[in-house]
């Protein structure tokens, strides 16, 4: 090592061997192909390997019928389908709980997070006590501990008292009435639709009025009766075009409504439970991060703590609360794979199923590993291009 | 914690399918090692499961002992290695054991792509239902609504979904990996309805809260032949195995009990000299000794023995004979003659 990286007077004559550029280009041309040959090697002699032992390989069975059924649907899917429709369902329910996840844990994690800093000493020790709890359990008994601790024994569907919203909570979930919307109904998607681009605009357009004169334009108020008044007001206008449909006991079960099972809930709050605990550890470190200066300056400036907090500190926070962020978010959509548990159908849940069905293993390992890859790369590459758009530039 | 298992046997599967060849050896490796690697249930009552002394004990762990006797003549040298549904395939493809003895069900797809060959039958089998008492179904026909438990990567899961699309009937899936966690969310209400094998449910009964209050439904939706399966492409091995479960049904037939079993060797009909090894030496060819099946008797007993001991009608599961009487008693059970 100590001779590759001695200064080598280049002389006319001297032998390629003892070339930098030459030894760097021969060094990693190596590396690559030895690499290469590597990976080959193993995919050759697994591949032979499988045929020697009368194994079927290839992704040919993901065009072959399922058989089985899956709890929770988001797409249509019946048994008919096959098995690449199965995964294909499995993965939109991991990125619903991993989605939902992420938003709740980054809301918890906020909060608590600022609660850490509260001068309030009760706030202040709810968030450590929750904070030292559950950076402390491991996510699979936080999951357990919600299916089997609280979900699992509310009473039963049957019996249930009725009530007039029509809203249960049973060991089979949360039932509540659903709308069922008619024809009429798109006028008020097409409202809401209206109602964020005007809302978009009012943002753009106060800032730059508040970057020219200095003056602050209300935002918040107009904001929110452009994106909930409006829809609201054309759903009235074109006379309630929705039915409610409420959840009735049959034999069973509570049928109709809207469902939540208790294996997402159970999960989705786990999750975010677990997660959020390490968020605010992120977010506190962030505050703390930016020099008591800036505060000093802000209550100078005659800012309000709430406004100093929301204007001043957690902008340049974010510089430093992003990056691990990140690496959180990125966690949280791995453990939902914790759900094969409790039975939620995600990706690893539904392909160990097809595994099974199907006997193709290392074919549902590749798949297992391509989708997480995929879907962290794709949050890597979202949050660095926020962070690249949070950074202090520099003027 | 269960995925992180699923994981390290799936990574190791893909491991040892890159590194292992395909072996065509087993038996000279069972006796090198000195010990036979039997895959069974992590724990199914009658079947598969460990009593209080931690010892392995029922119908599949009888098999596991039969071929160690027919291969060692000493019934204890077996390892076990309890896997779940979605681990057992893997394992026997990837040499990590011998023989798979786990209520597995024979079927084509498994015979043919899966780089199996299953043995014989050792317990025909059907899938069934369970409910609680206080429901009062009595027909699977009324189960339409209903939240039914199934274990994950099974047979059951898939008999289950067509017995209800084909009977135009709605249900709610709650699909768990381990039996064990499928029978207590059933247990705890989470379901209405338990379905796996027959036999599989009168072993969960016995895990409830109260077993009195749960009833099994007439209805039988499946053919479930469960048999010891040996990786494909040793016939030597596939031989051994086949044999030993004929020699236990031979010995039911012709009255060879493992208390008899000594007096038998003395015993003027041939079949019984055939299958004791005192005629002439049927081991050999398999590379076994001749006295092999009389070792298996010896060890366990015969199928009648085994199946009374572990799941009979004087055991805790309370199972009829039923398809699993010899065919001389109007079952299915048909040992091939030893000659």
């Amino acid at each position: 090592m100590s001779v590759e990286t001695q200064p080598m007077p280049r002389e006319s004559g001297s032998s390629w061997l003892t070339n930098p550029t030459v030894r760097s280009i021969v060094i990693q041309v190596s590396l690559i192909v030895a690499l290469v040959a590597f990976t080959w090697w193993i995919i050759d002699n697994t591949a032979r390997n499988l045929a020697a032992a009368n194994i079927a390989s290839g992704f040919g069975f993901l065009w072959s019928r399922a058989g089985f059924d899956i709890a929770i649907t988001p797409i249509p899917y019946t048994s008919n389908d096959t098995y690449g429709h199965a995964i294909i369902v499995a993965i939109i329910n991991t990125l619903i709980v991993a989605s939902t996840g992420i938003a709740l844990a980054t809301i918890l994690g906020f909060i608590v997070g600022i609660g850490r800093l509260s001068r309030n000493f009760l706030i202040r020790m709810l968030s450590t006590v929750y904070v030292e709890t559950f950076r402390n359990i491991p996510p699979l008994l936080v999951i357990l501990f919600w299916y089997f601790g609280v979900l699992s024994v509310l009473s039963g569907p049957r019996g249930v008292e009725e009530n007039v919203f029509g809203v249960y909570l049973t060991n089979r979930g949360l039932q509540i009435p659903s709308l069922i919307f008619e024809a009429l109904a798109y006028a008020s998607v097409f409202a809401f639709v209206i109602g964020v681009a005007g809302a978009i605009y009012l943002a753009r357009r106060n800032k730059k009025i508040q970057l020219a004169t200095g003056e602050r334009k209300p935002t918040l108020w107009p904001t929110v009766g452009l994106v909930v008044g409006l829809p609201i007001l054309a759903f009235l206008l074109t006379g309630l075009p929705a039915t409610l449909e409420y959840p009735t006991a049959n034999r069973f079960n509570l049928a109709g409504g809207f469902q939540v099972r208790p294996e997402y809930i159970a999960l989705w709050l786990a999750l975010s439970i677990y997660t959020g605990a390490f968020i605010a550890e992120i977010v506190r470190a962030g505050i703390l991060s930016v020099s008591k200066g800036q505060n000093e300056a802000a209550s100078a400036l005659g800012l309000k703590r709430g406004h100093a907090l929301r204007l001043v500190v957690v902008p340049q926070a974010f510089r430093v609360i992003i990056p691990p962020l990140t690496s959180q978010y990125l966690n949280l959509t791995k453990n939902s794979s914790l759900g094969l548990a409790i039975g939620y159908p995600e990706l690893v849940a539904v392909g160990s199923t097809v595994l099974n069905q199907s006997g193709q293993s290392i074919e549902i390992v590749v798949i297992w590993m391509t989708v997480y890859l995929t879907i962290s790369i794709s949050v890597s590459i979202f949050m660095n291009w926020f962070n690249a758009k949070m950074a202090l530039v520099e003027r | 914690m269960k995925s992180k298992l699923l994981t390290a046997v799936l990574g190791l599967s893909i491991a040892g399918l890159a590194a292992g060849t395909a072996s065509a050896q087993t038996l000279e490796t069972v006796k090198d090692r000195g010990m036979l690697r039997c895959g069974v249930n992590t724990g199914l009552p009658g079947f598969a499961s460990q009593n209080d002394q931690g010892e392995w004990q029922g119908l599949d762990v009888d098999y596991c002992k039969a071929v160690a006797a027919a291969v060692f003549g000493d019934a204890s040298k077996v390892q076990y290695s309890p896997l779940s549904a979605v681990q057992r395939f893997p394992a026997l493809q990837n040499n990590e054991i011998d023989l798979l003895a786990r209520n597995t069900t024979w079927t084509m797809d498994r015979d043919t792509t899966l780089g199996l060959a299953f043995a014989g039958v050792n317990y025909y089998d059907g899938q069934g239902f369970m409910v609680k008492n206080d429901l009062g179904v009595n027909s699977a026909l009324e189960l339409s609504g209903a939240t039914v438990c199934v274990q994950s990567g099974t047979t059951t899961e898939l008999n289950l979904a067509d017995y209800f699309r084909v009977n135009n009937m709605e249900y709610n899936p709650v699909v768990i990996e381990s039996q064990s966690d499928v029978n207590s969310a059933y247990d705890s209400g989470r379901c209405d309805v338990l379905t796996t094998d027959a036999s599989g449910l009168a072993a969960s009964r016995l895990e409830m809260a109260n077993p009195d209050n749960h009833t099994i439904l007439p209805e039988i939706i499946s053919k479930e032949p469960l048999g010891p399966a040996v990786r494909q492409g040793d016939d030597q091995w596939l031989n051994i195995v086949q044999w030993t479960h004929f020699a236990l049904l031979d010995a039911e037939e012709l009255g060879v009990t493992m208390d008899n079993v000594d007096e038998m060797m003395e015993s003027e009909n041939p079949e019984i000299r055939r299958l004791l090894g005192q005629d002439k030496n049927f081991g050999e060819a398999v590379g076994l000794s001749a006295d092999w099946a009389a070792n298996v008797i010896k060890a366990v007993g015969n199928y009648g023995e085994i199946f009374e001991r572990n799941i009979g009608v004087n055991t805790p599961l309370k199972i009829q004979r039923g398809q699993n009487a010899l065919w001389t008693d109007g079952g299915l059970q048909y040992g091939m003659p030893i000659r």
